[in-house]
């Protein structure tokens, strides 16, 4: 069953063409303290919006900031909001949908009617309207972002839950005696991570276009702390002047959702090539 | 039908309550009385309307009351007063802006099923040629790229680089001067870029599942029999076809109405539009409650709509729903 995943995913090449991609962000992230040609926040007057030369390859910002520098920050803090947020959303969809599709009766109503009302709120509303109760930093953005995105993981883990809690396996473990929490979490749970690892893989994806939107707007990771997003807020503000402030930051958000996208589809069909679109 | 109709009636009811708990639990989230600790951030706020809030939301109550009574106001639509200067009714303030979202937001929808279901059939019935090839990587790159990006690329090579459209706000500043057809034609150049972008988001999403409905159809033994009379493939695909794959497509109509609001804040934002997404935003920065709280219901209701809409269309278009 492993064997027969590497070899799909191996021979998959958007997979591992994503997988490349997701590599290369890691090690730009881990190694930005090194690589980083500037100090990301080190103020140059002399030198504001400077399109791309040989000393600041991708041009300097409206503070002569160098581009390139806070770029390779910011893919550190994209990274961490996209993994925090997606771990919050998978800790509580698994959960939700764990309870739900064991226990059924008035657990699964209340839980699946909940998701439901979650469902009717339009996502980037909810997350404007809390953040604009509590204060924009990029601990509450993580948290917004994942107390907002759980409630695709709960279906999927809830149907998981449905179509396992009958198989033989699982009523063997409750005729020897298991309690609840052993079935659930020995028994069912493990057999339900395939389809949450590819839902958690798309889910950084969005939770990174989502936090890049925000800092967009304002509202998420506040600057001098830089965010593909705030550079391209700049860009914004000098759109007539500076094109480098738009384009460069924007392609790297494409290309690491791109990335985590294409990585996700790699592992879902490689799981299980009946699944393939 | 009119049981059918009731009954999805009824089961918005307890939905209704829920959206409007979680609306009333977003205030309370802020630290201490959202009157007080948020408030005081706030230097446009004044004593008076720190009363005039407190007041509205009957804080020195019980919870169980504070959220009766804000339920009963919300039900006759009394959504209160406005921080900003001009502290005019929340309801008003909405009310004239949610045209202009709507508007755009029903252009955009309409833009998204002309090009996206085109696309999505010829993916499907010429599968693995070149068209779908370059189709499957267009939605791949679609479902990734940052609109946000992409008004901002569109902005420097169309408004800025080649001058040719406006880059913000619905009209120019001598509208009202121009003749009709000339108005007209203003109007248009300004809506092109924000409605593409709202469109874009939508594009992929549905041409990706045009095509899977497409391919699941075509292989359905009906269409086998259809070919094996003798009709034309043009018949077979264009009339029984499409018209089965087109159903499911109905129901996306109403899912995608909370998107499309949520995006609406962005492009409203970007290109300058006065609408209800633009609004949310000032509020937003502004921390002006009511206003915020206002269009947070709002924005729920308008998609449970859009949730009813679709499976009462689905259910005209579809006898089987209305019997099961």
């Amino acid at each position: 069953m492993k064997t027969d995943f590497w070899n799909r995913f191996s021979r998959n090449q958007l997979a591992v063409a994503g997988c490349a991609i997701v590599v290369l962000l890691f090690v730009v992230s881990l190694l930005a303290p090194w690589i980083s040609p500037f100090d990301p926040t080190e103020i140059d007057l002399k030198n504001i919006l400077q399109p791309p030369s040989s000393r600041h390859w991708f041009g300097t910002d409206q503070l002569g900031r160098d581009v390139m520098s806070r770029m390779i920050w910011g893919a550190q803090i994209s990274l961490k909001v996209g993994f925090v947020s997606t771990g919050i959303a998978i800790l509580i969809g698994t959960i939700l949908g764990s309870l739900a599709g064991y226990y059924g009766r008035w657990v699964d109503a209340l839980i699946m009617r909940f998701v439901d009302i979650m469902l009717c709120f339009p996502t980037f509303f909810l997350i404007l309207a809390v953040i604009a109760f509590l204060e924009p930093s990029i601990w509450n953005i993580m948290i917004i972002i994942g107390a907002t995105g759980w409630m695709g993981i709960t279906r999927l883990v809830r149907a998981d839950f449905i179509s396992l809690k009958e198989r033989d396996f699982v009523q063997a473990a409750r005729v020897i005696g298991a309690s609840d929490a052993r079935i659930i979490f020995i028994h069912v749970l493990p057999n339900c991570m395939a389809s949450v690892l590819v839902a958690a893989t798309l889910g950084v994806a969005g939770a990174i276009l989502t936090e890049s939107a925000l800092s967009f707007l304002g509202i998420g990771v506040q600057p001098p702390t830089p965010s593909w997003g705030n550079i391209l807020t700049a860009g914004k503000d000098n759109i007539d002047i500076a094109w480098w402030l738009s384009l460069y930051p924007g392609l790297a958000i494409l290309i690491t959702v791109l990335g985590y996208n294409m990585l996700g589809e790699g592992i879902r069909d490689s799981l299980d090539p009946r699944l393939r679109s | 039908m009119l049981r059918y109709l009731a009954k999805r009636v009824l089961f918005m009811i307890p939905l209704f309550f829920g959206i409007t708990v979680i609306c009333f639990s977003v205030m309370h989230l802020a630290p201490g009385s959202p009157t007080d600790l948020q408030t005081e951030m706030n230097p446009r706020v004044t004593a008076e309307m720190k009363e005039r809030l407190r007041a509205m939301y009957d804080l020195d109550k019980p919870l169980h009351v504070q959220y009766g009574k804000w339920l009963g106001r919300l039900l006759v639509l009394d959504l209160g007063v406005s921080f900003s200067p001009d502290a005019r009714p929340v309801s008003a303030k909405i009310l004239e802006r949610l045209p202009i979202t709507v508007f755009l937001n029903v252009l955009s929808m309409v833009l998204i099923f002309l090009i996206a279901i085109p696309i999505g059939v010829l993916s499907a019935v010429r599968q693995g040629s070149t068209f779908d090839r370059v189709m499957s990587v267009f939605v791949f790159v679609g479902f990734a790229i940052p609109t946000f990006w992409l008004a901002l690329l569109l902005m420097i090579l169309f408004g800025i680089d080649l001058d040719w459209l406006p880059i913000s706000g619905l009209r120019s500043l001598n509208y009202e001067y121009l003749p009709p057809a000339e108005a007209l034609w203003d109007l248009l150049k300004h809506l092109i870029l924000p409605v593409t972008i709202a469109a874009f988001g939508g594009l992929a999403g549905l041409s990706r599942y045009m095509r899977s409905n497409m391919l699941e159809v075509i292989r359905q033994d009906y269409i086998t029999t259809a070919r094996a009379k003798g009709l034309p493939e043009r018949t077979v695909i264009y009339k029984h076809a499409l018209r089965n794959a087109m159903l499911p497509v109905i129901t996306l109509l109403g899912l995608s109405v909370p998107g499309l609001i949520g995006g609406s804040v962005i492009f409203e934002t970007i290109f300058s539009i006065p609408g209800m997404g633009q609004l949310f935003y000032m509020a937003v920065m502004a921390r002006d409650y009511p206003v915020v709280m206002g269009i947070l219901v709002i924005g729920a209701v308008l998609t449970l709509l859009g949730n009813l809409l679709a499976d009462l269309s689905y259910a005209v278009a579809d006898p089987r729903i209305r019997i099961s």
